[in-house]
């Protein structure tokens, strides 16, 4: 194509965007909105799919059949995120099987949170509330992203992702008002996670490549800091009203922005975790690498059988 | 894995209750239709949203040339006679 028609195209295309109208899968877009669609799509798709691992985790080990049965439909809800996802990421061209080993070669990066391990019954409380709490924050204003079928998948995993947030809340409100061991073990599960759900958002606006193009195309609604921000301004209360304290000095109200400052994330650990020397890295990859491994004989059986039987039905 | 024995793809539709139409919900892989259906009910059903489900294999589908929207869609742009808007109706009358 001549690089005046790609110019006109462009034009067309950001008009589109500019009123509203939402881009779907055959529309034509500039390789880059497809490029970046793609990438952050698939590692949106990682995300709830190694998200699963630290819930999995304490599934045999949770406290009663109640709770058991909450996090096998939690954990059951994220496999099924990982699928809308990659279904998304397909719409655009996208290698579904290519993008997972892009996964398993750590070529492709995912949500940084789940690196970190979950040492006791209240973390999963703490993810739930937080990293949930956190991952909402981010999917809603994405329900109104201009590629259409991310937009879709998002609506239908706000929709699912809002009782993952109550029951984690719940589950720290009950060892908040339980014996003081509980009530200790609450804390100290927020202590661990609080840092790290501040950096879910991902790098401050100033340090943050993508974000600028972004927000143009209305991938994005809102910049990083601005949804950290309104996550800090919603969780402090929520913290407050069952007696759990902000692991973090500097946390006060500010009048003038109506909102709380808060203090300086370390932005070294962040990277540590990102660049691959987090507490479960390797442990996480392994694992999915693991089992597609393990799972491919049943992919393949399948896929014989069902050949099989086309060909006796044809025959 | 070789390419050849990827699942293929499915779309699925769903209504949400008698008396409604199938609707789009979105694609999944399966290796073959009776799986799709199964996977269907399991990822797009789990919080009662449907009592039937229809799978189509992707491949299956035509669908037009967005490049061609405004050719194809076009005269029904230019027919505003084909609206009730279109046509005065005198004063005294009510419902018509």
């Amino acid at each position: 194509m001549m690089e005046i028609d790609i110019k006109e195209l462009e034009k067309k295309f950001q008009l589109k965007i500019d009123k509203d109208i939402r881009i779907e899968p055959n529309d034509w877009m500039p390789d880059a909105y497809r490029k970046t669609l793609i990438r952050q799509i698939s590692q949106h798709a990682h995300s709830e799919v190694v998200g699963m691992l630290p819930e999995g985790n304490w599934i045999t080990r949770a406290p009663n059949l109640r709770r058991k049965a909450v996090l096998l439909a939690k954990v059951q809800d994220e496999a099924g995120h990982g699928l809308y996802l990659y279904s998304a990421a397909e719409t655009l061209g996208a290698d579904r099987e290519q993008t997972i080993d892009d996964l398993h070669s750590g070529k492709a990066k995912y949500s940084s949170i789940f690196n970190y391990p979950t040492l006791s019954w209240a973390d999963m409380g703490a993810v739930g509330w937080l990293v949930d709490g956190a991952a909402i924050m981010n999917q809603v204003p994405l329900c109104r992203c201009s590629y259409g079928p991310y937009a879709r998948a998002m609506v239908r995993v706000c929709k699912e992702e809002s009782f993952h947030q109550r029951q984690g809340f719940e589950i720290m409100t009950k060892l908040a008002s339980g014996t003081s061991a509980q009530k200790e073990m609450a804390q100290d599960a927020f202590n661990r996670f609080w840092w790290p759900a501040l950096m879910m958002f991902g790098p401050s606006d100033a340090d943050s490549s993508h974000t600028e193009q972004s927000m143009r195309w209305k991938i994005k609604r809102h910049t990083n800091d601005e949804l950290r921000q309104m996550f800090v301004d919603a969780t402090v209360p929520q913290a407050e009203l069952i007696g759990l304290t902000i692991p973090d000095q500097d946390l006060k109200w500010n009048t003038v922005k109506e909102g709380y400052d808060y203090g300086a994330i370390n932005w070294d650990e962040f990277w540590q975790v990102v660049g691959g020397n987090g507490p479960c890295n390797k442990e996480r990859v392994d694992a999915r690498r693991k089992a597609k491994e393990d799972g491919k004989w049943v992919v393949e059986a399948a896929m014989a059988f069902a050949q099989k039987r086309s060909a006796k039905k044809s025959a | 894995m070789e390419k050849s024995k990827e699942w293929p793809l499915w779309e699925v539709f769903i209504r949400s209750k008698q008396g409604l139409n199938h609707k789009h919900v979105g694609s999944l892989r399966a290796s073959d239709a009776t799986m799709a259906i199964k996977n269907a009910r399991d990822v797009y059903t789990r919080r009662s949203e449907g009592i039937s489900i229809w799978v189509v294999p992707s491949n299956n589908i035509t669908a037009s040339d967005p490049n061609n929207e405004d050719s194809l869609f076009e005269p029904a742009q230019s027919k505003v006679y084909r609206h009730p808007t279109f046509y005065d109706v005198p004063d005294g009358i009510s419902h018509m």
